[in-house]
């Protein structure tokens, strides 16, 4: 059974087609990427899975469960997770208290209890700031942990989201373009961490624009263009897809290519 | 460098605890005791304010709605139910509550500020009702309450409702800091900066923007309620809209997020006019220009601006 499974996927907004009929299926522990140039309808793929967009064509499944139309929070708690392209950081948080908002599902809720501020609470707040502290130190953020979310760089900003994403433990991670604006350095620093992520069993559903991050890291990918899918495959498959070259390169150069290759 | 056991929340309940016995030692005359008991009443409504704004980004322009309910429990109990005045206050607390969830299970649902919106015609409408049915509730003349008797002990005296507000104030800053340091108060600061980051987080939010709101209402409740049994009397003035503004004037001055802000801000609003009597016909004018003042020069408050100021000049 896949761990997330997209069935027929469309969506349009006005006139305009921005997804017709997309499907996939990723397993658990794989890398599973979406590509296709810029309004491709990747990030639109990404909000709809998570819950924040509604459509009526098409089903998601977590797990095998049909989850097509559950609100973010129900999601959440069915183990899928995910980061946003352009980010949604808790800036007046610090780094740590970030991550520990991340742990809410795995929190034991009690509104009484914590106005009481019983024995149990204060233990739990310790035991939540101890894991987030070591999912700071996972992403590479240990030293960052008491600044203020607001003060960090755009790229420990992309890593803080993943360790909060983390934070929930969940089965399915979604990062929407998380090496987008980062230096070298901190692409490979992503690179490791994706990696490290799925080793320990968790499936990863990556979009990115880094073409070197994508081939290196992903088990298989799928390219979007125009909403409609373009091609599926292993990334050396994807890679050599003339149709995949022309949709990147245009005709010209698809040509171009071709005449070189 | 503070000892580990001494956190911001034990600091700043032993601090107001100690402000409270320091000032009981040098204020002179009932007076003095008597406005001190209007600060903190007033600080008690600003504190559970401040959780909805300060903490969850909410902002109710009714809020004093919440406080008349908790005044008239408190009047009208006992003389159209039969209740002990105790019960009356504890129903206050409950009317509330249920009036906040009721009105803010749909609004909270949307995002955006409906709140305001929504509790400025509900604020109103508390006032209209008390202002009106001049049969059940005494009308715009207001309507006396009865004095508190507890186990026989009449209480009485500026100096012992002091001390049973301070104390009251003490308790309700020290549960408004162990929500903050909860899972709901963190949920309540992460969906103030990212409500779809906080819902992929696994948080309901509407959930908890209507569980802040029912307590904040419940604390101004409970203020209102100090306030009718400390004056004896209550009139619609507690309910009305200049009262509401003056709850979100506190919060703001005194400075978003912070419990020790709201106090601040209430002890300024409430002295301020005893301090410039002189002003008085311009009451509504120096508020609203004090508002404006704050916000081009101090828009982060009193409080968090010394701390940040204090921080800075730490080595």
């Amino acid at each position: 059974m896949s761990a997330i499974a997209a069935e027929g996927i469309g969506i349009s907004f006005g006139g305009l087609r921005a997804l017709d009929g997309v499907s996939f299926a990723a397993e658990p522990g794989e890398v599973f990427s979406i590509i296709g140039p810029n309004g491709a309808g990747k990030t639109t793929l990404f909000n709809i899975i998570s819950g924040l967009y509604r459509t009526g064509e098409g089903r998601v499944r977590l797990a095998g469960e049909d989850v097509t139309g559950l609100p973010p929070h129900l999601l959440a708690a069915r183990g899928l997770s995910r980061t946003f392209q352009n980010l949604q950081v808790f800036f007046r948080m610090t780094a740590e208290e970030n991550v520990m908002v991340g742990r809410h599902l795995r929190e034991r809720q009690g509104l009484l209890a914590a106005l009481l501020h019983l024995p149990w609470v204060a233990r739990q707040n310790r035991a939540t700031r101890d894991r987030a502290r070591e999912l700071l130190a996972f992403v590479g953020l240990a030293e960052r942990a008491r600044d203020p979310a607001g003060s960090l760089p755009y790229g420990a900003l992309k890593r803080l989201e993943i360790a909060r994403a983390l934070a929930a433990e969940p089965r399915v991670l979604l990062l929407d373009e998380p090496a987008a604006g980062c230096n070298p350095v901190e692409t490979e620093e992503i690179d490791r961490l994706i990696a490290a992520i799925a080793e320990r069993g968790t499936t990863v559903v990556l979009v990115e624009h880094d073409m070197k991050l994508v081939m290196r890291i992903s088990h298989r990918i799928l390219v979007l263009n125009h909403g409609r899918m373009l091609a599926q495959g292993r990334p050396a498959e994807v890679r050599t897809n003339p149709e995949v070259i022309a949709a990147y390169l245009g005709r010209h150069g698809a040509e171009a290519a071709h005449a070189a290759g | 460098m503070a000892p580990a056991w001494l956190t911001p929340r034990r600091a700043t309940v032993a601090g107001l605890a100690l402000l409270l016995a320091a000032l009981w030692l040098v204020f002179p005359s009932g007076f003095y005791f008597r406005i001190a008991t209007l600060v903190w009443i007033s600080a008690l409504a600003a504190v559970g304010l401040n959780l909805l704004m300060g903490l969850a980004g909410q902002v109710s322009l009714g809020h004093a709605g919440f406080v008349g309910i908790g005044a008239y429990a408190v009047a009208l109990g006992p003389r159209h139910l039969g209740l002990d005045l105790l019960p009356s206050l504890g129903l206050g607390l409950v009317l509330a509550g249920l009036l906040a969830l009721l009105v803010g299970r749909p609004i909270l649902r949307l995002r955006g500020h409906y709140l305001a919106v929504a509790t400025l015609g509900l604020g109103i409408l508390v006032w209209l009702v008390l202002n009106s049915e001049v049969a059940i509730t005494g009308g715009p003349d207001g309507i006396q309450v009865q004095r508190l008797v507890l186990v026989g002990w009449r209480v009485a005296g500026a100096e012992t409702w002091y001390w049973i507000t301070g104390l009251a104030l003490v308790l309700g800053v020290l549960v408004a800091l162990n929500l903050e340091e909860s899972p709901t108060g963190r949920a309540l600061r992460a969906l103030h900066d990212s409500e779809v980051a906080a819902a992929v987080a696994g948080i309901d939010v509407a959930r908890a923007k209507l569980a802040v709101f029912v307590i904040a209402a419940v604390y101004a409740a409970l203020a209102g309620g100090l306030l009718a049994l400390f004056n004896r009397f209550v009139t619609p003035q507690a309910a009305d809209f200049l009262h509401s503004i003056e709850l979100v004037t506190m919060v703001v001055i005194g400075g978003m997020g912070s419990s020790l802000g709201a106090v601040v801000g209430a002890a300024v609003l409430t002295i301020l006019p005893q301090a410039l009597t002189v002003f008085h016909d311009y009451e509504h004018a120096v508020l609203g220009l004090t508002i404006i003042l704050f916000m081009i020069f101090l828009r982060q408050g009193i409080v968090p601006s010394l701390a940040a100021l204090l921080a800075r000049r730490a080595p």
